[in-house]
């Protein structure tokens, strides 16, 4: 270690009168640089891993022309969500019936409940069928496919929404019956 | 006989060895931190449970602001662009522009395509640094007759031919459905069904089945 020599040399001797020089030591205590050091390190640790972005993996399904091709699902297995604007989502269980009696509305808070409940209710046979309109937004879709993921849902798929379901979800917006 | 005297010695240590290693260390990661590049395109991303890391290297990036444009850009590493270069000039003879290499070349050097395919002869001569989201046009994808982000990954398709094709879709939190529909079209008429999206990681939420299966032990592909 290389250290200043503070020893006052040879040269001048402290006669009497001549005030001795104090000697003070050079010696710094390097404990809260240390600290710092290691401070900053953390800091740089945890910064560096939290940044990294995630990616979640979406499989489309090929298009069939042929209706017969298609997978059928069992209407009481099925629970179709629809994406409307503003966070609103909107499901029916089943098939949707010509009274749109079963045509609920909900948000995604509430959804999970829906899920979870529709999914005991069927044992797990669970197909979930997601309608986005088109005035919803990205968000909202990544949101909903999470919610598979979340409630372990195996079967989903992505499908186009129909006019009447349109119709129903624009009525019930503009009617404000969305929570 | 007296006792040998024990020597006195001094608790307080030498810290500046343990200095020198921390000071280290810290230039070790400051120096190795990658800094988020600042991107020309703004997204942000929604939160996903999603826990695999987004790929870094070997893919072709869809990118989709909250204006609903769409760009398109690669990669960082050499290899990433020797495919860009590919893409542009299948892209360059598919549909006869007659760029010359200098302007294929500045393409390549561009941080992502964002304009229309008949454009890209005037893109080619803007400088780098004004690229940005907000100037630039973005690849045409409202109108599904002219979708020219099919010919994108079909050019994409040939350059990464007898290579995997990682799709990786980073869309704003606010796009709408539409253009992202219309992405999933493109993709599917290329026949690139697998794709991935970006997401900020986000916490299981407690009780769910996906937190009790974490809990058993499963993870996320397993189920």
């Amino acid at each position: 270690m290389a250290e200043l020599d503070t020893s006052s040399g040879g040269g001048h001797k402290g006669g009497p009168g001549v005030k001795k020089a104090k000697k003070l030591s050079t010696r710094v205590d390097l404990t809260p640089m240390v600290d710092l050091g290691f401070l900053l390190i953390t800091f740089f640790i945890f910064t560096t891993t939290m940044s990294q972005p995630t990616a979640m993996k979406l499989f489309l399904p090929k298009d069939v022309d042929n209706p017969d091709d298609q997978n059928k699902i069992k209407q009481s297995n099925a629970l179709t969500l629809m994406l409307g604007k503003e966070d609103n989502v909107f499901y029916y269980e089943g098939e949707l019936a010509p009274d749109a009696s079963n045509f609920k509305s909900s948000n995604f808070k509430d959804i999970r409940d829906v899920i979870i409940r529709k999914k005991q209710a069927v044992d797990s046979n669970l197909v979930v069928v997601i309608k986005p309109t088109d005035q919803c937004e990205y968000k909202n879709v990544i949101d909903i496919l999470d919610e598979m993921t979340i409630n372990v849902v195996k079967k989903y798929a992505m499908v186009d929404i129909s006019d009447v379901e349109k119709q129903l979800v624009t009525i019930t917006e503009g009617a404000g019956g969305s929570k | 006989m007296s006792r040998p005297k024990i020597a006195r010695k001094s608790t307080s240590i030498d810290m500046t060895a343990m200095c020198d290693v921390a000071f280290l260390l810290l230039s070790f990661f400051i120096l190795t931190t990658k800094f988020k590049p600042s991107e020309a395109v703004t997204v942000a991303t929604p939160n996903s449970v999603a826990a695999k890391v987004a790929p870094e290297k070997d893919f072709i990036m869809i990118s989709l602001t909250s204006d609903g444009k769409a760009f398109i850009s690669v990669g960082d590493s050499q290899a990433d662009k020797e495919k860009k270069k590919v893409m542009i000039e299948e892209i360059n003879t598919r549909e006869t522009l007659g760029l010359t290499d200098a302007e294929i070349a500045a393409l390549v050097r561009a941080p992502f395509v964002g304009a229309p395919i008949a454009q890209l002869k005037q893109v080619a001569s803007i400088p780098m640094e004004k690229m940005n989201g907000q100037s630039m046009p973005g690849i045409p994808i409202t109108d599904t007759s002219n979708n020219q982000m099919v010919d994108w990954i079909r050019a994409a398709v040939v350059a990464y031919q007898g290579e995997k094709l990682n799709v990786v879709l980073k869309g704003d939190n606010v796009a709408k459905y539409p253009a992202f529909k219309n992405i999933i079209a493109a993709l599917k008429q290329n026949e690139q069904f697998k794709f991935q999206m970006v997401t900020n990681p986000e916490a299981v939420p407690q009780g769910s089945y996906l937190w009790n299966a974490n809990i058993s032990g499963k993870t996320q592909d397993q189920l």
